[in-house]
């Protein structure tokens, strides 16, 4: 609650730790996801006390303690409706909620696909680690079929949740995905977050030590990461390996990994990542994109304009206020039929 | 009018409307209300509808009524039995015969009396009035579906819309016997039908033909007159228990200064304050209709969080969705007020029937030491002044309150002296300018025990709030056991010393004696009439009906000793009376109870007063 003189400097990411000592497990991806959080809000040029950090129940669910913002760790699954509602009462605060795969797909689903459908303007981010870790090893909606956790020691039979496909399912107009550990594009994709207008959902494969490790290393390591991993930017073709020589292309109504330079096809063949089309149809097929048959798109998939929840609400209300014949509550109180007793 | 020879002069009448659910006995019963209201009468209203919106046609469960008592007295109750029983067809009059006083008048329609009909009513031979030993009643059966038909045979409407507008018929002829003026209700359709001169052309004749029809066949006698009710000088409008909620926020909007926020999902008997404040955009109001019970509450949380008068609207089955998020209230210190308008439960229960049977839920039904304020209003129009007391408390003293309502009063209406906000006292929040120096989130107030606002994106005090266990100035998370003890303490002590702040308990009738009638909430209407009329009788009995219930007024004790014997009175199974012997065990309470989703009848309380007088 120092560090009041933000007028005059700029803000650094140490000004939004708070004193909080944090209490993820050493070699947590939480701590990278964090990291990258506090570097990016001093970029967005907003006064610190307008963040608002609300989340749910979990893991993650612990960020707001750790950042001197205003926060609110509600409980679980709920945090997307009570993000609403501060959003909704304030528009002018940058409301941001941190939430896990269990919190926002198991228990707060009906609460995450409404406020996507509302469009309010909250950055939700989903630290997904394909596993419940506070509970210590259960498996979560996003856990592979077949995954072996303590409530399903013969493995999973269920099928698992894609956020993607369920965020643009819920006609979600902005959906990323990163890895913990890509630090830099994480903070591109927070930072067009932050700008986009409406609920922007950002996926973050995250690395549960613990429980889960190596959920994502197929994809996140190092070694593999540029063969694995699809880096889309909006306007760029979809070209991905060490040596940039595989791209996707659209045949029929398929996307397929194709070699540049091989069976004829050339870079002007690779398809040129388009985040701003209404059309969800080629947003969804890249969400749902799998290694190994395809490499993993990251980066932000989707991103269309749209008016938001809380906008129509103000004008609603400017309109309405207008044309009122009631100017206060005396004049509601008389309204309609009425008579006097003498 | 010169054909009415016999009249009676009557200080009071009861009157039930009574047909399918598609018959429109709502707002032919409204609309007679609102003529009476007009013409001086004081009056209450009881609407008693299935929950079902179109159940079977003819059957029993399809039958809709609506009861209204008016007289020249003051009238708190819509009567236990009426005077009058209008039925729309064979289904509504076995439904609602036992709710007519004996010799009372039965008008219906002969036409619906078919043989089909009788048997989907559930009679066993073609004369009702017979198998229901209705002999020494005022029997009218009149052939108002043909007569409607025959009214509006020119007017080029469809069958269906002649049919619909048979009700009115049936109001036209209940105006005449009852000395009414026609006008209240022709400047009704021709509000509601501007657009439509033909419908407007149509129910005013229709309207009329009942009147005239009700003149010329003079069957109706005897005729009433009801003279205007002695009342208080004043402007007065109609008002029902919902609409009365809703307005009283909105009230409190305006005194504190901050926006209104409603957080709800629509749920029976509660939709209406959700409906009314969504029109109330003209009062900045933000209402938001979540996708569950849980999210209307969390919703209203979050703007509580962000500075605004946060409130949830429900009933007993979503109450219990929202005990988890109430306990986050608890937790996290932050103004919320749920109203819980009641209704038989448990489970989905009786969904349009009222009963009392959410105390208990509100006051415990929630993990840990949860300590709540919790209010009742208990006549439709004070719901007002209860929403606005419990925005009040809620705000100046950083504490979630619940507000108890039930079906009867959110559907009941009465005439209103309408307030005046001038009156009603200020509300301040205690929220944190820019500036203060060592702010610290759970720093309490040392009178009132309340920590202080600070409103998410206030400059200077950025603060993390939650469900965990804080440290009792910092609010940083704590898991230290003698803290965590202090903190419970102080949660349950900040309620408690509402205490100060509430209004003493009052005894009406007389303030000593032989028995006191204890009541809460939606039933003081029933109570306060069988009290004047065993006061009228000479017994030494009062009543004290209780509307802050935790805390419970600072002389409770005391009023609970001046009489020899209590007599708690609920529609539930005695969830009050068990409250008090928690907070009051030196007394004994003897317990009155009804779970039958209906109110009280005057009668009834007051025999059984009579019957332990006697003993």
């Amino acid at each position: 609650m120092s560090n009041n003189n933000q007028d005059t400097q700029k803000l650094t990411p140490k000004d939004f730790k708070s004193d909080q000592e944090v209490r993820w497990c050493p070699g947590c991806g939480d701590h990278a996801i964090m990291n990258a959080i506090q570097r990016s809000l001093p970029e967005m040029g907003i006064p610190r006390e307008k963040f608002a950090f609300i989340s749910g129940i979990g893991c993650s669910s612990r960020f707001p303690y750790y950042m001197n913002t205003y926060g609110f760790h509600g409980i679980h699954g709920r945090a997307s409706a009570i993000a609403s509602g501060t959003k909704t009462a304030n528009p002018e605060l940058s409301v941001w909620q941190i939430t896990g795969d269990g919190d926002s797909m198991a228990i707060g689903g009906n609460h995450l696909i409404h406020t996507v459908r509302r469009n309010v303007d909250i950055n939700i981010v989903i630290f997904n680690n394909e596993i419940y870790g506070l509970t210590k090893g259960q498996y979560s909606p996003t856990s592979k079929l077949g995954a072996v956790t303590k409530t399903s020691p013969y493995g999973t039979i269920e099928n698992p949740f894609h956020p993607g496909e369920l965020v643009i399912g819920a006609q979600g107009k902005f959906f990323a995905r990163s890895v913990d550990i890509n630090m830099k594009l994480n903070q591109e994709i927070f930072l067009e977050a932050q700008k986009h207008k409406g609920t922007a959902v950002v996926e973050v494969l995250q690395n549960c030590v613990i429980y889960n490790d190596k959920a994502h290393a197929v994809i996140a390591d190092k070694k593999n990461k540029d063969e694995r991993q699809l880096v889309l930017r909006h306007g760029e073709p979809m070209i991905f390996g060490k040596n940039r020589d595989k791209g996707i292309v659209l045949e029929g109504l398929k996307l397929k990994v194709v070699e540049i330079g091989k069976d004829g096809y050339t870079e002007d063949d690779i398809l040129v990542h388009d985040a701003k089309t209404k059309d969800p149809g080629i947003h969804l097929m890249l969400a749902n994109m799998q290694y190994p048959d395809f490499p993993v798109a990251v980066g932000i998939i989707r991103s269309v304009e749209a008016d938001t929840y809380e906008n129509k609400m103000e004008d609603q209300i400017k309109q309405v206020r207008e044309e009122s014949e009631y100017k206060c509550v005396d004049d509601l109180l008389h309204s309609g039929s009425t008579w006097e007793v003498k | 009018m010169s054909k009415k020879a016999d009249v009676i002069e009557r200080e009071e009448v009861v009157v039930r409307f009574a047909g399918d659910s598609g018959d429109g006995m709502q707002l032919t019963g409204t609309l007679f209300s609102d003529t009476s209201a007009f013409i001086g009468n004081d009056l209450s209203t009881f609407p008693d509808y299935p929950s079902e919106i179109r159940a079977p046609q003819g059957t029993i469960g399809g039958v809709s009524g609506f009861q209204v008592h008016f007289g020249h007295k003051q009238v708190n109750t819509p009567g236990d039995y009426a005077d009058v029983l209008v039925a729309m067809n064979p289904a509504a009059l076995k439904a609602n015969v036992k709710s007519v006083k004996n010799g009372g008048t039965i008008i219906f329609d002969k036409d619906s009396f078919t043989e089909k009909g009788l048997r989907k009513a559930g009679y066993e031979t073609d004369d009702p009035i017979k198998e229901d030993k209705l002999d020494g009643y005022n029997i009218i059966q009149a052939p108002i579906t043909t007569l409607t038909k025959e009214t509006l045979k020119d007017e080029g409407l469809d069958p269906k819309s002649i049919l619909r507008s048979k009700n009115m018929f049936a109001l036209g002829m209940v105006y005449w016997l009852f000395d009414r003026p026609l006008k209240y209700t022709e400047q009704f359709f021709e509000q509601k039908f501007k657009k439509k001169p033909k419908v407007i052309d149509a129910n005013k004749k229709v309207l009329e033909a009942g009147y005239y029809y009700a003149e010329t066949v003079e069957l109706l006698t005897p005729t009433y007159r009801i003279s205007p009710a002695e009342i208080e000088k004043g402007t007065y409008r109609n008002i029902d228990g919902n609409k009365a909620t809703a307005w009283g926020f909105v009230a409190a909007s305006e005194k504190s200064g901050l926006q209104l926020f409603c957080g709800s999902y629509p749920i029976t008997p509660a939709s209406e304050i959700l409906q009314e404040l969504s029109l109330r955009r003209d009062f900045g109001v933000k209402t938001f209709q979540a996708e569950d019970e849980i999210a209307g509450i969390c919703t209203a949380l979050g703007s509580s969080f962000a500075g605004s008068l946060a409130v949830t609207t429900t009933s007993g089955p979503g109450l219990a969705l929202k005990s988890e998020a109430l306990g986050l209230a608890v937790m996290a210190e932050l103004p919320l007020v749920v109203v819980d308008v009641q209704r038989g439960g448990p489970s989905t229960g009786l969904p349009t029937k009222p009963e009392q049977s959410d105390l208990t839920q509100a006051l415990f039904g929630r993990n840990g030491e949860s300590p709540v304020v919790v209010m009742a209003a208990s006549t439709p129009s004070n719901c007002f002044h209860y929403s606005f007391m419990a925005a009040k408390i809620s705000l100046e003293h950083m504490v979630p309150v619940v507000l108890l309502t039930d079906g009867f009063l959110a559907n009941g209406s009465e005439p209103w002296k309408i307030p005046k906000m001038a009156d009603y006292p200020d509300i301040k929040a205690p929220v944190v300018e820019p500036g203060q120096k060592n702010w610290m989130p759970y720093a309490r107030d040392p009178e009132k025990l309340s920590r202080t606002w600070a409103v998410a994106g206030t400059p200077g005090y950025e603060h993390r709030i939650g469900g965990l266990e804080k440290d009792e100035l910092k609010g940083s998370v704590s898991h230290d056991p003698k803290n965590h003890e202090r903190m419970v303490y102080l949660r349950e002590e900040k309620v408690n010393r509402l205490v100060d702040v509430i209004p003493e308990q009052i005894i009406e009738g007389e303030q000593e004696g032989d028995i006191l009638l204890v009541g809460w909430g939606g039933t003081y209407g029933h109570l306060r009439t069988a009290l004047d009329e065993l006061l009228k009788e000479g017994h030494k009995v009062g009543l004290a009906h209780f509307n802050y219930i935790r805390p419970l007024p600072a002389n409770t004790d005391e009023v609970l000793g001046r009489f020899k014997r209590i007599v708690v009175c609920e529609l539930n199974m005695g969830q009050f009376a068990s409250y008090l012997r928690m907070n009051h065990p030196r007394y004994e309470y003897l317990q009155y109870n009804k779970v039958q989703g209906q109110p009280f009848t005057t009668i009834e309380i007051k025999e059984h007063v009579q019957k332990l007088l006697e003993a």
